[in-house]
């Protein structure tokens, strides 16, 4: 219950600060003010300012933006095409398709995220849509096994098979008897893959395969935050600071939510 | 000599008293049988014995063995104390045994446990003759074998061998065949019977089923929510007097009174039906292997007739069920139900109560929700009439139907259960294990209620179960199967009493006899 | 056992066909004309012309992959537009470099995860436990990247134990290996994090097994059940997690080389996108791709070494 308050409340702060960046930030992160390069945290700055001078804590507020929609996104990806190809592949077990769907899945998962990210960007340029799909096909085989691995299992049960007694279809069956079932286990990968998302969107950013400035982003903050480091590190430590904590946040809030709805459910990290 | 005593045993787990005073004891050669339903405490007395109780679990009293206190014994004295002092064998022999190391090595390791000095080779060399005794012999079994290469009795007797290497003074059998087919079960009961005579062994052998004890035990202990409420010689039938025994062996006993007469219209026909089953390939290219479970079966049920079907597990029996319900295709043959093949259009005429009360309904639907499935057959919504009707010919209430299932007992969810297979009134109810997992008394319970409603509404029952007293309990005719294919059928009672396959005749001789009072 | 072995090798060579397919098609395909996509708008057609045939871009599709998988066979990767050498030359140097450091992060990983793991499963619900589970839940959330940014400021910049970036080469192993210690510490630590958490898990899932009841009443100890019965069993969602880190880690490495400025994979590939030099791309792609394939087949074979269950059966 600890967790999932603390959790919550971490999840929390970041998502409000995503969301109030749309209407205000202390300071305008696309006026350049090289005057005021890179002070350290004062009153008025209070993260210090970057090497052109911009606000660092705006900086992080409108960010956080980036980080959220990118993750939040390749997390519908994963799920949208994941789950259906999971329950398709239960339901039809041990025919071409199941073995077609998983040994898709198994080629999935020998591409990294960042493989895919460098591949997009080779043929069309980096940008934030790319961090969405490099992230989101690399979603998609993880809530597919999962899917699939809990789906059968409740395929064995009984009321299944009264529901096919019933005359029931496979996918009737799986809509009102599978899914729901599966509800709980798909909320708290979710929230895993949720975080995963943050952490996988900085650094790809970090790297110059997300999203493109002026686009403020956490990931290409330390990029450019990594060759002052010496002589500026307050720079390089608040956006670390802002996917430490959001990454937390959700997995202590996954967990939370875990031990509220099934403390025996088992899922992938 | 008293080998075991315990005296006025107490046990609970956090703040939740599981075990009241519990007192019985033990003698060298001595087998003295705990009974008891589930959630009587009968598991955890054992347990006690040997100081492996879940955590939290707190004991008071005495448990003397072999002159010394259990309670009061250290950690490193109480293992040394297991498998040397105490064998212990247990319910689920598919899962006690380490999927990952041979038979040989898991039989070797209490002795090399309790005597360090012994060498690999001589451990070995013992366990060898361990898994002889238990009728495992190296030349059949090499002590190589893993245990998922042996059948659910052989790993039985690979734990026994674990148990008896040392050859202890005691020997707790935790519900040893519960899981095991009867055949198997009558082996493993002969095996330990010969175990305690040949090593002088005092056994407790705890179970739910009254007739196994009654079968083997010199002593009979009855428990009830965590207390004994009655001890008794092998005799105990002729000399209790707790009511809860008398109850007990009436339940065992039951016989529901039925009064429908079978018509003679064949409402199922099974017309040498066939199902053959793909094995998993064993290459890529390699042919398709397949296994016949079902074989050239053919039988019919008369309307208003009650038909068993008995066999052993891996018999076919499942998948013929499964085939009559239409959920699996036929590879040949035919299955007519009111003279129709099994398709959309007859299916409303059957309906279907399994075995597990646990598993049979989806957590997240309701009651009412739940009992209305099959009028997915009818095309329509049940209205609240039909399942109010439902729930109360099963012996529920309307309000019932607004629950969610976990708040219902096994007993009441079985109703549940019947009340779904009911609702759309069909002709032929198929019952798969239905009472298999019920203790005894509710099990009657629910018998009885099978009885009334088969004479209230006319049904016609098809009665699958490994259990032959309660398909001789309930069924008017009989099929035996084994191997995928029918061996023997006629009338019930001509059956039990003068089968003629000799494989009928092994099963019937095989099942535990509850003695006459 | 050799049964299965086949049949997993089966399945390895049908992944590699059909990754190297995607990634040919990636590269080749979708783009339209590779040639002028490399050359940029502004390119002659004459230039363009000259580059097509250079690549072969004139022979059919099928032709040109055929030409490119069995060139790969024969260790022949084309040569690099921009370098003008041989892809193969610049990704074996390179090689060098990112391999060795994803297997150190590998070490780190195990040696660390397996101790705490299991000290945590023993200690269940102790300080200890309680201590590693908060600390393991950090060591998942800190990106890597900004953790090796750490890591230089407090031991380069400041305590001066270690370079703050480069590589030396491998003619002095211990300089080379120095210069990978902070890189490797840096892509261990969530892995390993992970990995304890795994394995701790497992462990406890195992201890509550019916034949870790069954080994305490031969009289085993609570000690004894879990290193003779419990922890062999436990191995085999731990060895699923690692090959799937393995994977994590080799890409992580191509990250990590851009905070230590180190000359692996990583900086060949971030510098063939942008010259848009193709032909390196593909050939990189593809050998990180078979690298992760290869470790999922040893880790196949792994488990039919852990299970028994699995060599019966093929």
């Amino acid at each position: 219950m600890r967790n999932l308050i603390f959790g919550l409340t971490l999840t929390a702060i970041f998502a409000l600060g995503a969301a109030l960046s749309f209407l205000w930030t202390p300071y305008d992160v696309t006026v350049l003010d090289i005057a005021n390069k890179l002070k350290t945290p004062t009153a008025d700055h209070w993260f210090g300012t970057d090497h052109f001078g911009r606000d660092i804590f705006s900086m992080i507020m409108v960010g956080a933006r980036t980080s959220i929609a990118v993750a939040i996104v390749a997390v519908v990806i994963g799920m949208g095409l994941g789950v259906p190809l999971g329950l398709t592949a239960a339901a039809r077990k041990g025919s071409l398709l199941d073995e077609v769907i998983m040994r898709g899945n198994d080629l999935i998962f020998a591409f990294p995220s960042l493989l895919i990210a460098i591949l997009i960007t080779a043929i069309f340029g980096p940008s934030a849509i790319n961090a969405i799909i490099a992230i989101g096909i690399f979603n998609i085989p993880v809530f597919a096994r999962l899917t699939r691995g809990a789906a059968l299992s409740l395929w064995t049960r009984d009321y299944v098979l009264a529901a096919r007694v019933a005359g029931k279809g496979a996918v009737r069956i799986s809509a009102e008897h599978i899914l729901p079932n599966l509800a709980n286990l798909l909320i708290v990968q979710g929230t895993i893959q949720f975080s995963l998302g943050i952490l996988a969107e900085a650094a790809l950013s970090y790297v110059g395969l997300g999203a493109q400035p002026p686009t403020p982003s956490w990931g290409r903050m330390l990029a450019d935050a990594q060759t002052l480091i010496a002589l500026a590190p307050h720079v390089a430590l608040f956006p670390g600071f802002a996917i430490l904590f959001t990454v937390l946040g959700l997995n202590m809030a996954g967990d939370g939510i875990r031990d509220v709805l099934d403390p025996k459910l088992r899922v992938e990290r | 000599m008293t080998l075991l005593s315990i005296e006025q045993l107490n046990l609970s787990i956090g703040d939740l008293p599981i075990l009241r005073d519990v007192s019985l004891s033990v003698g060298a050669g001595e087998v003295v049988g705990v009974i008891g339903e589930s959630g009587s405490g009968k598991s955890l007395t054992a347990f006690s014995v040997m100081q492996l109780l879940p955590r939290g679990a707190s004991c008071q009293g005495r448990i003397s063995l072999l002159g010394r206190d259990v309670l009061t014994m250290t950690e490193p004295a109480l293992c040394a104390m297991r498998g040397r002092d105490v064998g212990m064998v247990f319910q689920e022999p598919m899962t006690a045994l380490n999927p990952v190391q041979t038979i040989g090595a898991q039989v070797a390791e209490t002795i090399l446990i309790h005597e360090p000095k012994t060498s690999k080779s001589e451990a070995l060399e013992r366990a060898k003759q361990a898994l002889t005794r238990c009728e495992l012999p190296a030349d059949k079994f090499p002590l190589s074998r893993y245990p998922h290469e042996l059948s659910g009795g052989q790993r039985q007797r690979v734990v026994i061998a674990m148990a008896i290497a040392l050859q202890p003074k005691l020997l707790i059998a935790d519900e040893p065949t519960t899981a095991l087919d009867v055949t198997t079960q009558a082996e493993i009961l002969a095996l330990l019977a010969r175990l305690v005579r040949e090593d002088g062994m005092g056994l407790l052998l705890i179970s739910h089923d009254l007739a196994v004890v009654s079968d083997m035990a010199d002593r009979i202990v009855i428990m009830k929510d965590g207390a004994v409420v009655e001890t008794g010689a092998a005799d105990l039938h002729r000399t209790m007097t707790h009511p809860y025994t008398k109850a007990l062996f009436a339940a065992s006993g039951h016989q529901p009174v039925r009064s429908a007469e079978p018509q003679e219209i064949p409402l199922l026909q099974v017309q040498n039906a066939t199902r053959d089953y793909t094995l998993p390939r064993r290459s890529l290219f390699g042919p398709v292997d397949t296994f016949r479970a079902v074989d050239g079966v053919s039988f019919e049920i008369k309307r208003g007739e009650s038909l068993g079907l008995v066999g052993e597990s891996g018999c076919g029996k499942s998948t013929l069920t499964r085939a009559i319900l239409g959920l699996d295709p036929l590879q040949g043959g035919k299955i007519l139900l009111d003279g129709e093949p099994v398709g959309p259009a007859v299916r409303r005429k059957m309906q279907v109560v399994f075995q597990d009360p646990y598993g049979s309904f989806n957590p997240r639907h309701k009651v009412g929700r739940l009992v209305a499935e099959p009028f997915h057959l009818l095309n329509r919504k049940a209205t609240a009439e039909e399942v109010d009707a439902a729930l109360i010919s099963v012996g529920l209430t309307p309000p019932d139907k607004h629950k969610f299932i976990h708040e219902f007992s096994g007993g009441q969810r079985q109703r549940i259960a019947i009340a779904r297979a009911l609702i759309i009134k069909p002709d032929l109810i198929v019952l798969d294990e239905a009472v298999s997992a019920l203790d005894v008394s509710i099990r009657a319970q629910i018998l009885d209620l099978l009885a009334d409603l088969s004479d209230q509404f006319g049904l016609t029952y098809l009665f699958i179960s490994h259990d032959l007293s309660v398909v001789r309990a309930i069924t008017d005719r009989c099929l035996v199967m084994k191997a995928g294919k029918i061996v023997e059928e006629g009338a019930t009672e001509t059956l039990f009493t003068a089968p003629s396959h000799p494989y009928t005749r092994t099963l019937i001789a095989a099942a535990p006899q509850l003695p006459a009072a | 056992m050799l049964r299965y072995a086949i049949k997993r090798l089966g399945s390895l060579v049908i992944s590699l066909i059909v990754a190297s397919l995607v990634i040919f098609a990636c590269i080749e395909v979708i783009p339209g004309d590779p040639a002028s996509f490399m050359l940029g708008i502004n390119a002659q057609p004459d230039t363009v012309a000259a580059l097509r045939e250079e690549l072969g871009l004139n022979a059919s599709l099928s032709a040109r992959y055929l030409s490119w998988v069995t060139g790969m066979m024969s260790g022949d990767f084309g040569t690099s537009y921009t370098y003008r050498t041989p892809v193969a030359e610049i990704i074996g140097e390179r090689l060098w470099l990112s391999l060795p450091l994803a297997l150190i992060a590998l070490g780190l990983t195990v040696l660390v995860a397996f101790p705490v793991g299991i000290l945590a499963a023993t200690k269940r619900g102790s300080w200890a436990d309680m201590s590693v589970m908060g600390a393991t839940q950090l060591g998942i959330a800190v990106p890597n990247f900004w953790f090796a940014m750490l890591m230089v400021v407090l031991f380069a910049i400041n305590l001066r134990w270690f370079s703050a970036g480069g590589f030396p080469g491998w003619e002095n192993p211990a300089a080379a290996l120095k210069a990978l210690t902070l890189p490797a510490i840096a892509l261990a630590l969530p892995q390993a994090s992970i990995l304890a958490r795994v394995m701790r898990s497992a462990l406890l899932d195992t201890l509550s097994e019916d034949y870790i009841r069954t080994s305490r009443a031969k009289g085993l100890t609570r000690r004894q059940s879990l290193w003779r019965h419990a922890l062999r069993n436990a191995m085999i969602p731990v060895l699923t997690i690692i090959g799937l880190q393995f994977s994590f880690l080799l890409a992580g490495a191509i990250i990590i080389e851009n905070v230590f400025y180190l000359p692996g994979l990583g900086r060949l590939v971030f510098q063939a996108i942008s010259q848009r030099d193709l032909i390196m791309v593909e050939s990189v792609v593809f050998l990180l791709v078979f690298a992760v394939i290869m470790v999922n087949f040893a880790v196949d074979l792994a488990y039919a070494w852990v299970d028994p269950r699995l060599r019966g059966r093929a």
